[in-house]
């Protein structure tokens, strides 16, 4: 299991290396990220310029479940991102090469490209996170606490969970990388938003069935001792690490399937 | 390698003048309509997209009847018509020329007996043209199902739209072309690309219509190419804001960027050195 562990560090060690051959760029990248992130923000601002609460929350109330999501994903995105790939690596055949060493495939295509440019998201989003929960009210407990560090790492759990499940279409769809985009991508804006914004299909399909109300939404109501406004059971608002353990499980056994229905694309 | 591949050496030869140009565009045409499958799957993303911005742009109408000129349902077909557009105008996927520049067979292409910008062009609409059929019409259909949409009352905003669409593939992709073309002097057009990415969907109008921003940054914006791509045509299809001020909008900046275009490939020339043996 160490040595293991050893050529995966190795193996993402040389795709960080890589990533820095062109300084220039990667720093535009880094700084593309910062952007990327701080757009959504800006989205959230310009909205609230017109209004004063959205899903029956403020503007500081929405930073929170932004901060939370835009970490989670920023994480998720950097761990699993390189999944985004699969495609070309089962078409150009590159996947077999992986499949015939004696490491996860799943493991070997996340470490070839643990992207690093992905911290500028989070440091933005993170930097969002601290500011909004230092003017939020807040009464601190012990459980509070901890869930402020579980609630992110769960997120990212989820959200790595889902990028897996979903790119596990293309071992049947070649084509469908974009399909799979709509619901990680989709997830990332998602789950940045309360849930009382979006339409009652919409909360299924994304929120529950795709659990990205799990993310941030539901941490939130119980970091902020706030009645859902939406008037779903409390129990659910602490359940996020349950689920995370739940959609690992289910990310497991989907990719396990899907590989094993792998047949290559021929020559 | 794509593009070339498509047009057979003996075809650029017996087309010739303006029939090679044609013919680049069929060719365009035809590449991307392979990819049938991969364009389903794209545009399905735009319509789970689309949904979601509905309901996030739909909470700014929190107690008011209009805002920034929109009523609910202008706002929803603005949404519409740019997940519609995003990948015709903005097309982020397309980043074969700089690819092409980092790898040296820019070279190739260099001293084909073609003007290279022109010949890009003609793929790039070819491209817009099967764009169009897959990635424009599904989502407004969609948009029209759910939803109540705004859509011209006479034949004269129809025209306008009519007319904006391909300046807003133009000025399009008249940007890529010298996003790309930074790979001259960067080698990687990563970073800049990336960047682009970022930053079009905000300031073209994508992510929220640029009349909710602050008025300082609507102005900004409005001085930049961005709206071009997608605000303008979002706002001449919903009829807000002079048409002809819209179009002239585009139809400058597609001038610009197009010349500018080429005065940067004429230095890029210079520069290029093909590493490798």
């Amino acid at each position: 299991m160490a040595s293991r562990l050893a050529v995966y560090r190795r193996l993402a060690g040389a795709a960080a290396r890589s990533q820095l051959a062109y300084p220039l760029s990667f720093g535009l990248q880094c700084v593309g990220q910062v952007v990327a992130q701080a757009t959504d923000l800006l989205l959230i601002l310009v909205l609230f310029d017109h209004v004063h609460a959205m899903g029956g929350f403020d503007v500081r109330e929405v930073l929170v479940i932004y901060g939370i999501a835009g970490v989670s994903f920023g994480f998720a995105d950097m761990i699993v991102g390189q999944l985004d790939m699969l495609p070309s690596y089962i078409r150009e055949g590159r996947l077999d090469a992986l499949l015939l060493r004696p490491l996860s495939a799943l493991g070997q295509i996340c470490a070839s490209e643990v992207t690093m440019r992905r911290v500028g998201r989070i440091v933005t989003a993170l930097v969002t996170l601290v500011y909004a929960l230092s003017t939020v009210d807040i009464g601190w407990t012990p459980t509070r606490v901890a869930l402020v560090v579980v609630a992110p790492v769960a997120g990212t759990v989820i959200l790595c969970s889902i990028w897996v499940v979903a790119c596990s279409v293309c071992f049947w769809l070649v084509e469908g990388r974009e399909l799979a985009n709509a619901v990680t991508y989709g997830s990332s804006m998602f789950t940045a938003y309360p849930l009382g914004v979006f339409s009652s299909w919409l909360r299924r399909l994304m929120g529950f069935l795709v659990p990205g109300a799990f993310v941030a939404y539901f941490p939130t109501l119980a970091l902020l001792g706030k009645p859902d406004p939406l008037g779903l059971p409390g129990f659910l608002q602490w359940s996020s690490p349950v689920v995370a353990v739940v959609a690992v499980l289910v990310a497991t056994a989907m990719w396990r399937f899907a590989l094993r229905h792998y047949r290559g694309t021929g020559s | 390698m794509a593009l070339t591949a498509a047009v057979a050496s003996s075809d650029v030869r017996a087309a010739g003048g303006w029939g090679l140009y044609v013919t680049l565009v069929a060719a365009g045409f035809r590449r991307w309509s392979t990819y049938r499958l991969a364009a389903l799957a794209g545009m399905s993303t735009n319509l789970v997209f689309g949904f979601m911005r509905c309901a996030v742009l739909l909470t700014v109408f929190d107690g008011a009847a209009r805002v920034a000129g929109y009523d609910p349902s202008a706002a929803v077909t603005f949404v519409w018509v740019g997940q519609a557009l995003i990948d015709i105008v903005l097309a982020w996927g397309s980043t074969q020329f700089g690819e092409r520049v980092r790898s040296g067979d820019i070279a190739i292409d260099l001293v084909r007996p073609w003007d290279l910008q022109l010949a890009l062009l003609a793929d790039d609409l070819g491209r817009v043209g099967f764009s169009l059929l897959v990635r424009f019409v599904p989502p407004m259909l969609v948009g029209a199902a759910f939803f109540d949409l705004r859509l011209p009352g006479g034949p004269v905003g129809w025209a306008a739209f009519a007319v904006a669409v391909p300046l807003a593939a133009l000025v399009g992709f008249a940007m890529r072309f010298l996003l790309n073309l930074t790979a001259f002097w960067l080698l990687d057009w990563r970073g800049v690309f990336g960047l682009y990415i970022i930053t079009s969907g905000l300031l073209a109008g994508l992510i929220v219509p640029i009349g909710l921003f602050p008025r300082w940054a609507e102005i900004a914006v409005w001085c930049t190419p961005f709206p071009a791509m997608l605000q303008v045509p979002a706002d001449l299809l919903v009829e807000r804001g002079n048409p002809l001020l819209l179009l002239a909008h585009q139809l400058g900046w597609a001038i610009v960027l197009l010349w500018l275009g080429r005065v940067v490939l004429r230095r890029a020339e210079r520069v290029l050195v093909v590493q490798g043996g």
